[in-house]
């Protein structure tokens, strides 16, 4: 039985169709890639599934839930929510309220405040500049306090949203590394990526994404070894 | 100068900031401008008469006000304005104004068009420095000064006020950790209006008559308040409120002004707008990648 299970989901934008009939799934404890051009349709993916934007047909299930026309906030209580993409961190708030904002769910205090400190440990960065407001931040160390943050909720489900979007190679590798240390303490995860060849070698399972279609699929070793999508994807 | 010139200034401009927050959070939260808000001020006023002469005593009329402004608060967000969540800021903006109307209409039907005068017990005077000073100047200005601290103190230190700021900046983030935004702009607008009700009974102390259209003018006087201090800005409404209660009666004091004291106020409005589109203390909006 699949944690997510989405079929037959269709997405328009008025006129525009920008997700035609798609179906995957994502079982639990794996790493799912979803990867594809600008444009393909893979952020419109992500935000229906949180409900962020109706979705006109198809159904979503979640944990034996239909979740298609749930608002976004009770998703979240169910265990699943996402680092969007260009990060979305509160610019206003400091470090520390941004992780609080992640712990909104979480009812137990004391637990937040050992959250907070793990997170401080998992992120040195964030540790330094607990009292900074986001805003200040580089792109990678906002990163790392949207990944922190939507870690608070403790998600059974993550979602990633092109983490590696706009990022040196430095800390596209060490996106990528705490990704695979996070889905390894328990956590199963949807990826995102443009950065086919990172997001290839580190999923259980892809699907490619073009033009709202889903196109190819397989694990991830077969998709980085296919001659299409090396030539489409890999460069060469 | 004269020191209560200075002082019934500030209590006017702690009557316009209260108001002010009313107007700058629910734009900072969802993001429309609630031309009702004044008469929520009505509203209230009439809450107190009614109170008022059943039981002449002000702190209960205040409570009665609090939950009847609440209320309405919430009912207007519920009934007028929540169908219309994502549809244009035009048509949410014409929907305000035909609910400020209705109110108006509402009041007029059931307490008639005519002014009608409010006993308040008088609080007198006392003498400080020379000068006599009205003891209601003094209560509106220290009342409203704790209700802005707790405010701020509310927003900045609980879960529900930091999600207030996570919704103003970022809506769609908000949701994703959780935060139901329908919930907030409701909690939004029943504090915003429970602040109006603080500003019914301080304005009727000033001014102790009741009319329908009664929160107009103090309604767009502390809309301009809101849009000097920069619109969603919460420190901003409180500065924006006061430095135009100090000038407002800095200018009704000087006579070959006083006739153009309104005037004035709104030109202050369109220099500072001149010279800073934001208002004092807004934020640039960052354009979203």
């Amino acid at each position: 039985m699949a944690m997510l299970e989405v079929k037959n989901l269709s997405v328009f934008y008025g006129v525009i169709q920008a997700i035609k009939d798609i179906s995957f799934e994502v079982n639990e404890g794996e790493i799912v890639t979803l990867i594809g051009a600008n444009g393909a349709g893979k952020t419109t993916t992500l935000h229906a599934l949180m409900g962020l934007i109706p979705a006109q047909s198809g159904t979503i299930t979640y944990q034996d839930k239909n979740i298609l026309k749930m608002p976004s906030h009770k998703i979240v209580h169910l265990g699943m929510t996402q680092v969007p993409e260009g990060r979305h961190v509160f610019q206003e708030l400091t470090v520390y309220e941004n992780l609080l904002m992640g712990a909104y769910t979480q009812t137990d205090k004391s637990q937040i405040k050992k959250d907070i400190e793990e997170i401080y440990t998992r992120f040195p960065r964030l540790g330094e500049r607990k009292n900074q407001i986001a805003g200040t931040l580089s792109g990678g160390e906002q990163q790392m306090l949207a990944m922190g943050r939507a870690m608070m909720c403790h998600p059974k489900l993550l979602m990633l949203d092109e983490p590696s979007m706009g990022l040196s190679p430095l800390l596209v590798n060490q996106v990528f590394d705490i990704i695979k240390e996070y889905h390894k303490s328990g956590t199963t995860i949807l990826l995102v990526e443009q950065n086919a060849e990172m997001a290839l070698n580190i999923a259980d399972r892809a699907y490619v994404l073009e033009s709202g279609k889903i196109t190819i699929s397989g694990t991830g070793k077969e998709l980085a070894q296919s001659p299409e999508i090396k030539k489409a994807y890999l460069g060469g | 100068m004269n020191i209560n010139i200075l002082l019934d200034g500030l209590s006017l401009g702690a009557i316009y900031a209260l108001i002010a927050l009313g107007y700058t959070m629910v734009y900072g939260i969802a993001k429309m401008l609630n031309f009702a808000h004044g008469d929520i001020i009505m509203v209230g006023a009439y809450a107190i008469l009614t109170t008022i002469t059943m039981y002449s005593n002000p702190i209960v009329a205040l409570a009665i006000a609090v939950i009847v402004c609440m209320l309405m608060g919430i009912l207007i967000e519920k009934i007028a304005y929540k169908p219309l969540r994502g549809a244009s800021p035009l048509a949410v903006l014409i929907t305000a104004i035909g609910v400020s109307y209705f109110l108006q209409g509402i009041a007029q039907l059931i307490f008639g068009a005519e002014s009608k005068p409010i006993e308040l017990p008088n609080m007198g005077n006392f003498k400080l420095l020379g000068a006599s000073i009205r003891v209601s100047s003094i209560i509106t200005l220290v009342i409203g000064a704790i209700i802005m601290a707790a405010l701020s103190v509310f927003i900045k230190t609980t879960r529900t006020g930091r999600a207030m700021l996570a919704v103003s900046e970022d809506k769609a983030a908000a949701q994703i950790m959780g935060v139901n935004v329908n919930r907030i702009i409701m909690i939004t607008f029943a504090i915003g209006s429970a602040l109006a009700a603080f500003a019914s009974l301080f304005y009727l102390m000033s001014i102790p008559s009741v009319t329908p259209t009664l929160g107009a003018m103090p309604g767009i006087k502390a809309f301009t308040a809101a849009v000097i201090g920069g619109i969603g800005s919460i420190p901003g409404a409180m500065v924006g409120g006061i430095l135009l209660g100090v000038v407002e009666n800095i200018c009704k004091s000087i006579p070959f002004l006083s006739n153009y004291t309104t005037a004035i106020e709104f030109s202050l409005l369109i220099i500072i707008l001149l010279v800073r589109p934001i208002g004092l203390l807004g934020k640039k909006r960052r354009e979203k990648v």
